[in-house]
């Protein structure tokens, strides 16, 4: 399965390398909105819970962006009659699909978040930058998890900008909810505080609980 | 004539009775008929006739709602598994990804498919788009994208070949150099799909002709006249 999961990857980054249409817009998008909470909110600098909370709906509506898009050109260009047909384990796609879209929210992040820092953020992250990037990364495994599900799905439906972000939203609640927790002592106005260990807990269980349901479901995602 | 099966080799298709339907709309009806190993039929009829719901099915991309499909040995869709790799299927759409060259799209199928990157240099050069093979497809035309798409159904060396009107969109020098790739003889049993009836029933062994869904033909091309195939589309 790993040589059909690389040729999947590559596939997709080479799309993405000539299309650009899901990682700029991402991109453009969380940017976009922390520029309109700086003014929306009329407050020069963020902090705490507020502060977690702009950075992790922020990063998650972006993401939406992502999955709207992932399967699209499996749909619109026969890519899933020519995967169905060939003798492979179905499930690589699943496998390929998250691995791109974490792919695409960590290369969002890089730019992003340094973005949310400069635009929005009071004490800047400090000493908490490797917390921090242990709340991204779990959460982001969460997010391609679900999206990648949620965008097989929706990408059978004729409305499926309407459908995957009906659907993706409500289950990933408990993400924005983890990883907000986890993120708020970081950003707090006085220097990161104590880090709640318990909250990266959380994202690692929905990660593992998504993964094997999504891992379990996926084949009959594809059947027609 | 039927080009015989060779002795002891399961039919390439052996179908009893398949129906699909769409919603409320039945698409095909009680379909029946065995095409041997390595033989081609000739699949006729008009617009909506159920022809290209035909090909999904005999491609497992569709399941069947009645009757028993079996390809190449596999019962569908319980052992679809046991067919897969071993049909090729060229449709209406290339099944190539527009922004990725045409080396790119059958390097990336050949991985799929465990082939050899050998094959897909090999094929370019046959269909004559050497010069082209490194362009994205969605700059080629569409006779150049066709070449291109029957070297997808190709690559693999599938045991069935599934081809909805084959030559369209090709010139003739481009019909001539995909014909050892895919016409009579090239080895593969044969679904063609045609609306040349002349051309249909010089390729093919067999015959089936639909009519809204239903089987109307079933015989050995060798009795089906040019106004049998025609009276399919009055």
């Amino acid at each position: 399965m790993r040589g059909t999961v690389a040729a999947l990857i590559r596939k997709d980054l080479q799309l993405e390398r000539r299309s650009f249409e899901s990682v700029p817009a991402m991109l453009m998008f969380s940017i976009s909105t922390f520029v309109l909470f700086h003014f929306g909110l009329d407050r020069g600098s963020l902090a705490g819970d507020l502060a977690a909370g702009v950075l992790w709906v922020t990063l998650l509506l972006a993401a939406v962006l992502g999955m709207n898009r992932l399967f699209v050109a499996e749909r619109e260009q026969g890519g899933f009659d020519g995967f169905l047909m060939a003798p492979v384990d179905r499930t690589a796609l699943f496998v390929a699909k998250a691995a791109v879209l974490f792919g695409f929210l960590v290369a969002v992040e890089v730019v992003a978040v340094p973005a949310f820092v400069i635009l929005l953020l009071q004490p800047g992250i400090g000493q908490a930058l490797p917390e921090l990037l242990a709340v991204l990364l779990l959460a982001d495994a969460g997010i391609a998890v679900v999206g990648t599900l949620i965008g097989a799905l929706g990408v059978q439906t004729r409305a499926r900008d309407l459908i995957i972000p009906l659907i993706a939203l409500p289950l990933l609640v408990p993400v924005v909810i983890a990883a907000a927790e986890a993120t708020a002592p970081l950003l707090a106005a006085g220097g990161a505080n104590e880090f709640p260990v318990r909250w990266l807990g959380v994202l690692a269980l929905y990660d593992a609980v998504f993964g094997l349901l999504a891992y379990a479901v996926f084949d009959f995602l594809l059947e027609e | 004539m039927a080009t015989a099966a060779p002795a002891g080799s399961a039919p390439a298709v052996a179908l009893e009775g398949v129906g699909r339907a769409y919603g409320e709309r039945v698409a095909l009806r009680d379909v029946s008929f065995t095409l041997p190993a390595g033989a081609t039929v000739a699949v006729f009829g008009a617009n909506g006739a159920g022809k290209t719901t035909l090909l999904r099915v005999l491609a497992g991309l569709l399941r069947p709602h009645a009757g028993r499909a079996i390809v190449l040995g596999a019962e569908l869709p319980r052992e679809s598994y046991r067919a897969r790799g071993r049909t090729g299927l060229l449709a209406h759409e290339p099944l190539l990804y527009r922004d990725l060259t045409v080396r790119e799209n059958l390097r990336f199928h050949a991985r799929l498919h465990g082939v050899d990157g050998g094959r897909v240099d090999a094929l370019v050069e046959q269909v004559g788009l050497s010069a082209r093979g490194d362009d994205p497809v969605r700059t080629l035309s569409r006779g150049m994208t066709q070449r291109a798409a029957i070297c997808r159904a190709v690559l693999h060396a599938p045991e069935l070949l599934l081809l909805d009107e084959p030559l369209a969109n090709l010139d003739p020098g481009g019909a001539e150099a995909v014909a050892p790739l895919i016409g009579r003889g090239t080895g593969p049993a044969r679904v063609l799909i045609s609306h040349d009836a002349e051309q249909g029933l010089a390729e093919a062994d067999w015959v089936l002709g639909l009519r809204g869904g239903r089987q109307a033909i079933w015989a050995p091309a060798a009795g089906v006249t040019l106004a049998d195939v025609r009276g399919l589309y009055a």
